[in-house]
């Protein structure tokens, strides 16, 4: 199991050259695919589709403006769809997570606008309740035996009620902090967005060779070197793409104020992204992670604590969500009590499913979230622009999620079909 | 079957596992009553009873998983407590239960290096657990795998008891109990398990097969136990008993026409 931090170079695959090891590479790919491990591939194809009925509907859809707005709409549900892969892995759910990220933006927002701490205290306060709150819903499902789906419901509606008196029924509570509203406010310098783009490019690249070379040293199956180059290219095109575009003057009256370069929330996403991916796939309490999700008696037979394993997905989770809440409070310069209410919820698991991170426990990766969460911000900007109202895109979202939900259980069917083969 | 058990233990060597007058209740119900067990390097030593006769209890007590009431449990000589899985294992005994306990979703070598990872600081290092994977494998003259980075989900049942047992072999076990192994498999994955049973006896560790086959029994071991309601009915070399002696000792807990010098540690009673 080769851990493609960019599966889309698989599917293109096919373009390689025609060498043995390729073919057998692009092969092995397409039999895992009959075999219901669809991948990111669903996902992926969606988003395809997406942009181009968008961009075809309406042009201002391919926009700089456009193109930079879908990161900061998109960016808090795609963090606490990252935290919910936890859970998810191990076949629990949080259905609290988005209050969970409304609670703490709200500790984060009074502390900051009513006590007057530093913005980093008040994130470090806001980082410690996420964390008390996983400990908690851990404990009550781990400990205590209560189904996750029931503490979690008990705790949306309990975390609504806290939200509710943190900001003090309907008022709301300004976020004035510089450093809290750069992150979803304001933008890298174009060079240092070209810079960071560089770097990244050429990280993946070192891993992924230095773990070929690795391999081959050791007589094991490496990955064919036109695969690896093939993955390289395609992310480095993706991601310089994606920073010249950021990079266009996206300010409408640029003797005002001039806007460009790489939202601050864009780096933020891939710091997360790559911590979580370490912690899932290279360490042993990643793997313990799945090894609870896949079957919990193996593990707990294997000698892994089971309980404090659950309990700790439960606290990332909230952590995670916390994040995301800071996000949000930075987003909309405020925090009400609806913040992580209405949609969030949904929304974030709607991204960790539509991503392939499955509902039954034992898959799921920190990258579904950011597919499943550009696809969900995709739906919600491109209908906001075609000028449908709130009720249609939640209709849409909801159909669209229903339908990952049901590609996975399909897929599941079918990996078991070609397990019995 | 051309795997034919051998005569006779070497009456100098000493059990490398022995349990004696091992007892364990469960509330009013008396599982296991004075039962002794032993168990010799080199050897298949099957465990054979009907059901509810406390083989299952009694591997529980020997993987840890169960605490003996009473008893006395010996390892290499010498008197030893195992109360948890964590403790057997440190002993070099290793149990293969029947679900097996493998994750689906994870590939042969994560599954056989579940709980004890070999890491380089907090990284999993997955190209040294993958080669040492495959070289157990290949030392079980295991070819029936494709790919070690497969996911256990896509095996064969025969496949998954292999990479089961492989995972039980990989410690440096002395003792690999096997609760029936080949009781969901086909005709031919049965005879593949069979002879990874016979070649992990003859690479010289000591193996317990709990199986409801004779015919297996038979094939690949070379003494049998006898449990019958909780005791040891029987302990005796697979060479001196016959089929239809066994089938007795399972039904009755005793035999008329037992055999002289059979019995080791004859009828417990």
């Amino acid at each position: 199991m080769t851990s493609s931090a960019l599966p889309l170079a698989d599917g293109n695959s096919g373009t390689g050259a025609p060498e043995s090891p390729v073919v057998a590479h692009v092969k092995d790919y397409l039999a895992r695919l009959r075999g219901g491990d669809t991948g990111a591939m669903p996902a992926v194809l969606g988003l395809v589709v997406l942009c181009t009925v968008f961009a075809i509907m309406r042009p201002k859809f391919l926009s700089a403006g456009n193109f930079a707005n879908l990161f900061t709409q998109g960016a808090a549900v795609t963090v606490i769809a990252m935290g919910l892969i936890f859970v998810l892995v191990l076949g629990e759910i949080d259905l609290s997570a988005g209050f969970a990220s409304g609670v703490c933006a709200a500790v984060l927002a009074v502390l900051l606008t009513e006590h007057d701490w530093p913005w980093y205290a008040a994130v470090l306060a806001a980082l410690v309740v996420g964390m008390v709150i996983g400990l908690v819903l851990g404990v009550l499902v781990a400990k205590v035996g209560i189904p996750s789906f029931v503490v979690t419901l008990g705790a949306f509606l309990a975390f609504q009620g806290v939200s509710l008196l943190l900001v003090k029924g309907g008022t709301n509570v300004p976020v004035r902090d510089s450093t809290i509203l750069a992150i979803s406010n304001r933008n890298l310098a174009p060079i240092a967005g070209w810079l960071l783009a560089a770097a990244a490019v050429a990280g993946y690249g070192v891993v992924h060779v230095r773990r070929n070379r690795g391999r081959a040293r050791r007589g094991l199956s490496a990955e064919p070197i036109a695969i690896t180059g093939l993955r390289i290219g395609v992310l480095a095109v993706l991601v310089g793409l994606a920073v010249y575009v950021l990079n266009q003057e996206r300010s409408r009256n640029t003797v005002i104020s001039s806007l460009r370069g790489v939202p601050i929330v864009v780096p933020v996403l891939v710091i997360l992204l790559l911590v979580g991916t370490f912690v899932l796939r290279r360490t042993p309490y990643g793997l313990s992670l799945y090894a609870v999700g896949g079957n919990r008696e193996a593990a707990r037979r294997a000698g892994i604590n089971v309980d404090r394993v659950r309990i700790s997905a439960f606290v990332i989770c909230s952590t995670m969500a916390a994040i995301g809440g800071i996000v949000a409070a930075s987003r909309a310069n405020s925090v009400d009590s609806n913040t992580g209410g209405s949609n969030v919820l949904l929304y974030a698991v709607g991204a960790a499913v539509i991503g392939g991170t499955s509902l039954f426990g034992g898959k799921g990766r920190v990258l579904d979230a950011v597919l499943g969460g550009a696809v969900v911000a995709v739906i919600d900007n491109g209908m906001g622009l075609m000028g449908y109202s709130a009720g249609v895109k939640y209709v849409v979202t909801g159909v669209v999620l229903l339908l990952a939900a049901g590609v996975d259980a399909l897929s599941r069917r079918r990996a078991e079909a070609a397990g019995l083969r | 079957m051309a795997l034919s058990p051998t005569p006779a233990p070497p009456p100098a060597s000493n059990p490398v596992l022995e349990l004696r007058g091992v007892n364990k209740s469960f509330g009013a119900v008396h599982v296991l009553r004075d039962v002794d067990l032993s168990v010799y390097e080199g050897q298949v030593t099957a465990l054979v009873g009907d059901n509810g006769a406390g083989k299952s209890t009694l591997v529980k007590c020997i993987g840890g998983i169960h605490t003996a009431d009473s008893g006395e449990y010996f390892f290499d000589g010498a008197p030893v407590t195992v109360h948890s899985p964590r403790d057997a294992s440190d002993l070099g005994v290793e149990i293969v239960y029947q679900d097996l306990a493998l994750c689906d979703n994870l590939d042969i070598v994560q599954n056989m290096f579940l709980g004890r990872e070999r890491r380089r600081g907090w990284v999993l290092d997955e190209d040294s657990m993958e080669q040492i994977a495959e070289e157990t494998l290949a030392g079980l003259s295991v070819r029936t795998v494709s790919s070690i980075r497969q996911r256990v989900s896509s095996l064969s049942g025969g496949q998954r008891q292999t990479v089961a047992i492989a995972k039980a072999v990989l410690w440096n076990s002395k003792v690999v109990v096997l609760d029936e192994p080949t009781a969901a498999l086909g005709v031919s994955q049965t005879a593949q398990v069979l002879e990874l049973v016979r070649r992990l006896a003859d690479n010289g560790l000591a193996v317990v097969l709990i199986s409801h086959n004779m015919n297996d029994v038979f094939a690949v071991a070379d003494r049998i136990a006898v449990l019958y309601l909780g005791r040891t009915a029987a302990q005796v070399n697979a060479g001196e008993i016959t089929h239809s002696q066994i089938v007795e000792l399972i039904t009755s807990g005793q035999t008329e026409a037992f055999g002289p010098g059979a019995g080791r540690n004859g009828v417990n009673r």
